[in-house]
């Protein structure tokens, strides 16, 4: 589209994640997701008349953690700060958040080769979840609503990015790697699809060369990245289109609705964006101290980035590769010790099997790779086996398969199954060579053909011996011997 | 009777507030918030550059609590004390309006 | 009725907590004895005071019969050992209906019991009742209660002073030796004043707000009521310390204050805040009240000055945009979603916006108002910022004039108790009546209010003691004085 060339994208992120302490930011109840409702409340969370909030110590250390990651300016003191507005899923009407004075302030994050600037991060209290009753569940169409408050005062870190993003596209590599760096920190499990993820874009448009931004529209309702980049990539033209038709773009909050692909206007009522910020009076500053910033430091894992170059570099597997594996919290370190037990096998196989097989199955499952009955040094084991011919790899992914459900060695369900390869020389030949009689004739075509009948018939014979050694014949030692016979 | 606060600022504040109040009462309200400001005003019209703002009576910091459970509350007993329940979870008319 | 006068410098006498409490324990009396003494007084007279808004007969008998099995059994209750108390009725207690004195929470029932209601039981202390209050603590004579005002036991054609009205006139009536009360600009120590009874607001942060329902967290402060300078002591000793559970709380916990009390006052430094002392339509009596103090402290061996605190002439403005500020948050949560009133309407604002009309009266309406449009947009810096970096101007003075003096002493309030509706139409003229008070509050320091002498009409007067932030220990000293030199017929249980 012409169009699209001449306007440009303006694009900031504001991403809400769960942070993945044990309890809540400011009681003991439990931090878990899929409890029965209103089980995991006190009079703390449901704000009861007269209670208090008290800080979990652990949303500090995870903030700090993060600050480290991404190069965060760590402030002396951060202040709560009360967000006020009604809201039938916020117990006390007012939201904990931070305002002025964040816990996180100027981070960077590299985005395939492009800085992109955080403007901020702070703490927050989320809120329950409410359920829209009749009118097929929509808000607007619902009889009445139902509310849970299980998930009211469960920790957030609101992540707030510059305008830096100029795509659809970038705006996924952001949230992508900001999710890598998340998970690698322990500090989130970043499910979108669970909501442990939020994200919510601000977009504008402007045209190339103007120094001025357009009025920003707020998206909001993505569950996951591939709806971010559509509900962005429809957000930009309709904006785009508004622009062309010389209609003015109205600064609103709007919802994505996956169904339709398209977003819509949300009623927001008279003055309800005044929320009258002012200091919680029931907390005291976060004020780190040095011994906080030297555990968080300390505690500061390998980050995706250098991880991703490392394994690259190490064990010779792609970027793309390097990503997959990255992008499911245990996979790394199930490799990196399925790498360690390893004998003869390569880095790449043990990459390839844990992108491939393995993932499907934990995707399948719902597993995590801790808990799976094969251990990483039985996968080295499985790795060792094809590598040394024991096992082909169509044999070694139905070992595999078996031993990622029982609790068994790949060796011992070799044994059990009689699976393992003949690669004796000897007996491979005699084999072969009663195939090379019983089909004559397909020799004498070879011998008379051109390179294409020949590859075709050699095929045929490789079929028929493997067919004969019931598919455990080591492949690489027919060839060879079949080679040998066919003269070349 | 003080001016300084019109019949429109008054309903705008109650929207804010949440408290649907009648002609009466907005009216009234009008005058007192009025009246109170009015004595305010010798604090308002200080000159207080560079005066930091208080808004904790004590200096204390870091009051952090450990990332330990503690128990629950009843489900029945809270949802005792609601106006309407419906399946474990607290009713409520109608939502129209977005957080 | 029977009620022997309060203890003095002498010792303890029969009906005062101390006393109550060894003799419990010595098992020369039963608590179950003097619950039902408490009672009696209460069924009596009560109907006429409207102190309180619940009696917990029931649950005061059965505690206080535990109590004496403990004692029966060897056993030691501890320092209030049958002792009933009055609490508040903005204090939770679990299980026991709690209205803070609001149709909008009208027979709420909260799942779990304040801090300091846990310590005085934990102390062997029996709740005996609810006291009435201004609706949310706003108010300076209970008339705000939803419930009807409090009457005052030395004229019950007076108000008992508020918002913790309630409980200084249960004090004052003898139906508990022992009461708490909640403090955010006076609320605590004007009623003590006005009812001729002890009133302490300690420093912010000594005790636990856990499960006092807020009013404006900044300021607010429970504290005790007794009729007796020791007995408060007493209290004070159990309710205070550090909670966990408040992230406000001092966490080295406060100083004892009952070794201190026999101290005396010789050296001590005193001086008189000027501003809080000629303030506008003070009553005369209440200004010869101060002076007849500064007699027997000097008498004492204290060095008694007049004082300015200048910016404390600020402090009524500042209060009214900061207490109001933090209440129009705090009482956002009373929407009719998860207890309490509910008025039903189309849509979830609807009802939001109707249960709250209906559910506050007009000063707690008046006080969100005011505070939501402090807080607005437009607003802030002029208003609420303001009155914040007053607060700090007035926690400087103080600072100052506390590096020249020990203790300050004031009137606790401008005025004895004045007749029941004579305010209640003017709220300017209501707020001036927490124009001493205030300041202590703003700056989180400690005061009290220890009775002495009375006005012609007989009723009583009281003195302010302030001290600064954990200036307990001194401040109990200069009270001891005081009461042990107070004029004759200062303070006691009401005839
Ligand atoms: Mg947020
Ligand atoms: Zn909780």
């Amino acid at each position: 589209m012409n169009d699209a060339v001449r306007y440009e994208p303006v694009i900031g992120l504001e991403v809400h994640c769960e942070l993945a302490t044990t309890t809540k930011l400011f009681c003991g109840c439990p931090n878990e997701f899929g409890s029965e409702p209103n089980t995991n409340v006190c009079p703390i969370c449901l704000g009861l008349p007269g209670s208090l909030p008290v800080l979990n110590e652990r949303v500090v250390e995870f903030a700090l953690r993060f600050a480290h990651a991404l190069q965060f300016d760590v402030p002396e003191r951060s202040i709560f700060a009360r967000k006020n507005y009604f809201y039938p899923d916020m117990p006390k009407d007012y939201q904990v958040s931070q305002y002025e004075h964040p816990i996180l302030a100027d981070g960077v994050i590299d985005v395939d080769g492009t800085v992109v600037r955080i403007e901020r991060a702070h703490l927050e209290e989320d809120t329950g979840k409410t359920l829209h009753m009749g009118g097929g569940g929509r808000i607007h169409d619902a009889e009445y609503s139902l509310v849970d408050y299980n998930r009211a005062g469960v920790p957030l870190m609101e992540i707030v990015s510059r305008p830096d993003i100029t795509s659809a596209e970038q705006a996924r590599g952001y949230v992508s790697e900001l999710r890598a760096v998340l998970a690698a920190l322990g500090v989130s499990d970043v499910k979108m699809e669970e909501g442990s993820m939020r994200v919510d874009a601000n977009v504008s448009v402007r045209l190339v060369g103007v120094e001025e931004l357009g009025t920003k529209v707020e998206v909001k309702n993505m569950n996951s990245l591939r709806s971010l980049g559509r509900a962005i990539d429809h957000e930009i033209e309709r904006q785009i289109a508004m622009c062309e038709a010389g209609e003015r773009i109205a600064q609103e909050t709007r919802h994505w609705d996956e169904d339709d692909g398209v977003t819509h206007g949300m009623r927001s009522k008279e003055g309800s964006s005044d929320y009258r910020y002012f200091p919680e009076p029931d907390l005291v500053p976060v004020a780190p101290t040095d011994a906080q910033r030297a555990l968080a430091r300390d505690s500061v894992p390998e980050l995706p980035a250098a991880h991703r170059a490392r394994l690259m570099g190490e064990w010779g597997i792609t970027e793309a590769d390097a990503r997959v594996l990255l992008d499911v919290s245990g996979l790394p370190g199930y490799a990196e010790a399925a790498v360690l037990a390893l004998g003869a096998g390569s880095a790449k196989d043990i990459v390839n099997w844990c992108t491939g097989d393995v993932l499907a199955h934990l995707n399948e499952t719902g597993l995590s790779p801790e808990v799976l009955p094969l251990a990483p040094d039985g996968l080295a084991e499985l790795v060792d086996l094809v590598a040394d011919g024991t096992l082909s790899r169509g044999l070694a992914k139905d070992v595999l398969g078996e031993a990622l459900r029982e609790p068994k060695r790949p060796k011992q369900i070799v044994e059990e199954r009689g699976l393992a390869q003949e690669s004796d020389e000897g007996a491979l030949a005699t084999v072969l060579d009663e195939v090379l009689v019983a089909n004559a004739e397909a020799v004498d075509a070879y011998r008379a053909g051109d390179d294409k009948k020949r590859k075709k018939t050699r095929g045929f014979l490789m079929g028929e011996a493997m067919k004969a050694t019931r598919g455990s014949g080591n492949p690489q030692t027919l060839n060879r011997l079949l080679d040998e016979r066919l003269g070349g | 009777m003080s001016d300084r606060i019109s019949r429109a600022d008054v309903e705008h504040v109650a929207a804010l507030a949440r408290l649907s109040l009648d002609d009466d009462e907005l009216e009234r309200l009008a005058g007192e918030l009025g009246v109170i400001l009015d004595h305010a005003e010798d604090v308002a019209a200080l000159d207080l550059t560079g005066v930091e703002p208080t808004a904790h009576p004590l200096p204390l910091v870091n009051v952090l609590r450990a990332d330990e459970v503690r128990p629950t509350l009843d489900r029945d007993e809270v949802l005792a004390a609601a106006p309407a329940v419906e399946d474990g979870r607290f009713r409520v008319p109608r939502i129209l309006d977005a957080p | 009725m029977t009620a022997s006068s309060p203890s003095s410098a002498t010792g303890p006498g029969v009906d005062d907590a101390i006393g109550i409490a060894r003799a419990v324990r010595a098992g020369e009396r039963t608590a179950r004895a003097v619950v039902d003494e408490r009672l009696e007084l209460i069924a009596e007279r009560d109907p006429e005071l409207h102190a309180l808004l619940l009696v917990m007969g029931d649950e005061a008998r059965a505690a206080a019969d535990a109590i004496d099995a403990r004692v029966a059994a060897g056993e030691d209750p501890g320092p209030l050992a049958g002792v009933p108390v009055v609490l508040k009725d903005n204090l939770c207690v679990r299980g026991v209906p709690t209205s803070a004195g609001s149709k909008i929470l009208d027979g709420w029932r909260p799942p779990y019991t304040a801090t300091v209601v846990d310590r005085i039981v934990d102390a062997g202390g029996i709740v005996l009742a609810k006291a009435n209050l201004d609706e949310f603590a706003m108010g300076s004579s209970t008339e705000n209660s939803a419930f009807g005002p409090t009457h005052n036991p030395h004229d019950p054609t007076r108000v008992a002073g508020g918002s913790s009205g309630g409980s200084a006139a249960s004090v004052a009536a003898g139906f508990a030796p022992l009461a708490l009360g909640s403090d955010t600009g006076g609320s605590i120590r004007q009623p003590a004043s006005l009812c001729g009874v002890v009133g302490v607001k300690p420093t912010y942060g000594a005790v636990s707000r856990y499960g006092l329902i807020a009013f404006a967290s900044s300021l607010d402060q429970i504290g005790p009521f007794a009729a007796t300078v020791a007995d408060a002591a007493l209290l004070l000793d159990v309710i205070a310390g550090h909670d966990s559970l408040d992230s406000t709380s001092i966490a080295s916990g406060v100083e004892p204050v009952t070794p201190h009390l026999g101290e005396g006052v010789d050296g001590l430094r005193i001086g008189i805040v000027q501003e809080l002392t000629e303030v506008d339509g003070i009553q005369a009596e209440v200004r010869a009240a101060v002076a007849g103090a500064v007699e027997v402290l000097t008498a004492g061996g204290a060095i008694v000055e007049t004082v300015s605190v200048p910016s404390t002439v600020y402090g009524l403005s500042a209060y009214y945009l900061i207490a109001p500020a933090e209440a129009s948050s705090n009482l956002a949560r009373y929407d009719g979603v998860r207890y309490g009133l509910r008025v039903d309407g189309e849509d979830v604002a609807e009802m939001n916006g109707r249960t709250r009309a209906a559910g506050f009266g007009p000063e707690v309406k008046r006080r969100i108002m005011l505070g939501t449009y402090a807080l607005s947009a437009g607003y802030y810096d002029a208003y609420y910022g303001q009155a914040q970096r007053v607060r700090t101007l007035i926690i400087e003075d103080f600072r100052a004039a506390y590096e020249r003096f020990d203790v300050l002493l004031s009137p606790t309030a401008p005025t004895t108790a004045f007749a029941i509706g004579a305010k209640a139409s003017d709220p300017l003229a209501m707020y001036l009546s927490d124009i001493c008070t205030i300041p202590t509050n703003l700056a989180g320091h400690a005061a009290m209010s220890v009775p002495f002498g009375v006005d012609a009409g007989g009723l009583p007067i009281g003195v302010q003691v302030l001290a600064d932030a954990l200036g307990e220990p001194t401040m109990f000293r200069v009270a001891q004085v005081l009461e042990d030199g107070a004029p004759a017929g200062s303070g006691g249980i009401a005839p």
